[in-house]
């Protein structure tokens, strides 16, 4: 077994990696194997040196020699891997058919555990209890949808713009200057001017950062974390503004019940009739708590190809807290809120 | 039917106006429909036993009536419509001794007790406007108290029903002499002596004692920023469990007013908290549409069970919540009769739930549930290990709790709960 190498003699690198080839071939070479103590790491005279089977790289108090073995594991690591493909590939080819499957490697999103309030398709209380929420007027036809953006006090530069770019991409959306008036009073004009959402957008150091969505008669507030937002003159080969269409809905990944919440009510922001006329979609897409925001414009080169491009502004949110009832967050009954030392202890479970 | 029924503890009211019965023995949830149209307008507002035997209860509904179950046959017996839905919605329900009436109170501010059978009730008490919540005194039935938003702490008796017994005053200015403002959520009694709790929407806790010539609170304590819904008083006297709208759940020490733990897990407002009333246990249940069960003395999650609504009310029957006896499915036994048995059971150690899986036998007429009761087997880990409760290894068995929903209309009184497609084998019924 060769290792040497490194050409400064220090026979303690020969011995670590004698032991790391030792400890990934150890039925091999069992004799080499000592089961001295961890401390102890002596020099011995032979070439051939066993390590204690507990070694490993980061004892080796020395930067550089320990960066070399450290190098040097990675590299029989990868050898390894490399080999094991090449042997599964070959397997492959030759049984064809009765080849075992390929192997699926493991995300964050595979290893989601699984959550008891998934809905199911079929269950009826579920399915009622959707039939006559807040929502169940807009499901029904019996409302259009029509919208006011506003923002926190004194908004500067990138909220404002953002605001002008969400109410072209929202049809039938108004923005309005928010003139340090309190929300509760708000509401009831808007309920008054048959508004159904308030949209309030908060800054901080000219960044938008929060969102307030509020559905209006007497419905569900939802207060949402706002990142990465992008506007339109910040993307790539953007093309033309979008037009007045009412665009398509796209909802992602929506599957458990405070998730289907949360779908119900970016879908009622958007007119019932998409108008197809106008080729335009926006997508929300949940992954792991995020719901990510996309608006493009789509045509259809053949029947099996399509061409996308983006418009319109894009973000992130990230769910804070749905409250039953219009937006009073001292006083208001909370449906969920997120407790970030119970909920994000686990990484494989998520909420939406 | 009433087999479904007998071995439920645990009775939720929720928003859709399904009547929920949760076994924690055979892991099931029941859904108990008054009529097959599910309908907004029978949303549960308050439960209460009808009878000191535990074998009827009482559901109020946002319509204005009045709906009796009866557990022995396990459906809704009768119905009676006890006043005006547009004078507001229930807020309190209560029954006095020897089945002699009922005593319900309106949000408007109408305390009415019903007698028989009438349509009019035998007795009206005005007891203001805006009332959160009405409470009974479950030693001096007759005493009833009641409060809202600035609506002061009054306790009635129903005997003299003119004049409150106890009118609470609110507190002193503060600091800049402005009057302090009043909401009063929730009340109880203690038991032992004529003093109330209250907790307010102003996240605070205050015990009155009408004993005393001085009407404003004796103790005060907060817990807090949201105003808390509901408050509950554990067997085991000199504390408080109180639940706000964030779903904060705190144990208070009613002797200095501090607090004592919290109770985690909760994610929604909660709506309904009450303690058990020999077993160290609390239930809650709230807007987040889960059931959950708490350890009293160490604070430890022990069941949670999702059932699908958002969850009004909820009641525990007075035996152990996980009885052993309804494990088994010998349905001859009476409710009645299992409390001597209890003490059997309860004496010996409890080693862990799992073992109560190979008791049970399936009877005939279970036969129907069995198909979705899969799951119960501790092999679930699935589910099992999304149990939030740190408990070791003996309450894993314990934490699942299966709705094992198929609607049934046949009977159109009772529905069942269907199980989410899981991958899991589904156990045979052993008919």
């Amino acid at each position: 077994m060769d290792i040497i190498e490194v050409p400064v003699s220090q026979k303690s690198e020969n011995k670590k990696s004698q032991n790391k080839c030792g400890q990934s071939k150890d039925a091999q070479q069992p004799n080499k194997m000592e089961t001295g103590d961890v401390e102890v790491k002596e020099e011995q005279t032979e070439q051939t040196i066993a390590f204690p089977p507990t070694f490993s790289v980061s004892e080796i108090k020395n930067k550089q020699r320990r960066h070399v073995m450290f190098m040097k594991l990675k590299q029989e690591k990868r050898k390894i891997k490399m080999e094991m493909k090449k042997q599964r590939k070959r397997q492959a080819k030759i049984l064809g058919d009765k080849a075992p499957p390929k192997q699926v490697p493991k995300t964050i999103e595979n290893q989601r555990v699984y959550d008891e309030t998934t809905v199911d398709p079929e269950d009826e209380e579920i399915a009622f209890d959707e039939a006559t929420d807040e929502f169940s007027a807009y499901f029904n036809g019996l409302t259009n949808p029509k919208v006011l953006i506003t923002t926190s006090d004194r908004p500067r530069g990138r909220t404002v713009k953002f605001c002008r770019q969400l109410a072209t991409v929202i049809p039938n959306a108004h923005v309005y200057y928010r003139r340090g008036l309190a929300l509760k009073r708000v509401i009831p004009q808007c309920v008054a001017r048959d508004f159904t959402y308030l949209m309030v957008i908060n800054e901080d150091r000219k960044m938008p950062n929060g969102l307030v969505l509020c559905h209006l008669p007497e419905g569900p507030t939802a207060h949402f974390k706002v990142s990465s937002v992008r506007l339109r003159k910040e993307m790539k080969r953007i093309g033309k503004e979008p037009t007045e269409h009412y665009p398509e809905v796209i909802l992602n990944n929506f599957i458990t019940r405070l998730g289907h919440s949360i779908g119900r009510m970016f879908a009622a922001l958007f007119p019932q009739k998409p108008q197809f006329v106008g080729r335009q979609v926006a997508t929300f897409h949940n992954q792991r708590d995020f719901v990510f925001f996309r608006f493009h414009r789509y045509i259809f080169k053949n029947e099996k190809k399509v061409g996308i491009q983006e418009i319109g502004p894009r973000f992130t949110l990230k769910l804070r807290s749905l409250q039953k009832g219009t937006f009073d967050s001292k006083y208001g009954e909370y449906e969920w809120v997120l407790k970030r030392h119970a909920m994000d202890a686990c990484r494989r479970k998520f909420q939406l | 039917m009433g087999d479904s029924s007998r071995p439920c503890t645990v009775w939720l009211g929720s928003e859709t106006g399904i009547l929920k019965g949760v076994s924690l023995s055979r892991r099931k949830a029941l859904n108990f429909c008054h009529s097959s149209q599910m309908s907004r307008q029978h949303e549960v507002r308050t439960l209460c036993w009808g009878d000191p035997a535990e074998s009827e209860l009482l559901v109020a509904a946002l319509d204005g009536t009045v709906k009796t179950f009866s557990l022995e046959k396990g459906t809704f017996t009768d119905v009676r419509q006890c006043g005006d839905p547009a004078d507001g919605s229930f807020v309190g329900l209560a029954t006095l001794d020897d089945g002699a009436g009922l005593v319900t109170c309106v949000g408007g501010g109408m305390l009415r007790v019903w007698k028989d059978e009438s349509g009019e009730p035998a007795a009206k008490i005005r007891v203001g406007s805006n009332i959160a919540r009405m409470r009974q005194n479950p030693e001096h039935r007759n005493k009833v108290a009641t409060g809202g938003k600035e609506n002061c702490l009054k306790v009635w008796d129903l005997e003299k029903p003119d004049v409150p017994v106890f009118t609470a005053r609110n507190l002193r200015n503060d600091w800049l002499n402005l009057r302090q403002p009043h909401w009063v959520m929730d009340m109880a009694f203690i038991p032992g002596s004529d003093k109330v709790v209250t907790c307010t929407g102003y996240h605070q806790v205050h015990v009155y004692d009408p004993s005393t010539p001085q009407r404003r609170p004796v103790l005060e304590a907060t817990y807090g920023e949201y105003p808390l819904t509901t408050l509950s008083l554990p067997a085991t006297g000199g504390s408080v469990v109180v639940g706000n709208t964030h779903g904060q759940i705190a144990v208070l020490d009613l002797r200095k007013g501090l607090v004592r733990g919290c109770f985690k897990g909760m994610s929604g407002g909660v709506r309904g908290l009450q303690c058990h009333a020999s077993q160290p246990l609390v239930a809650s249940c709230g807007l987040d549409r889960f059931l959950r069960i708490h350890n009293l003395e160490d604070r430890r999650l022990q069941h949670k069970v999702y059932l699908k609504s958002r969850l009004n009310c909820l009641l525990l029957a007075s035996r152990p919540l996980e009885d052993p006896e309804d494990a088994s499915e010998d349905e001859c036994v009476e409710v009645k009769e299992e409390d001597d048995v209890d003490e059997v059971w309860d004496a010996m150690e409890r080693v862990g739930e799992r073992g109560e899986n190979p008791k049970r036998k399936m009877s005939p007429e279970e036969g129907e549930n069995t198909k979705k009761k899969t799951s119960e087997e501790p092999e679930n880990s699935k589910s099992g290990t999304l149990e939030e409760g740190e408990n070791g290894v003996e309450e894993t068995g314990g934490d699942q709790e299966k709705k094992t929903p198929e609607v049934e209309k046949e009977e159109d009184e009772e529905e069942e709960v269907k199980e989410p497609p899981k991958k899991q084998k589904r156990k045979k019924a052993k008919a």
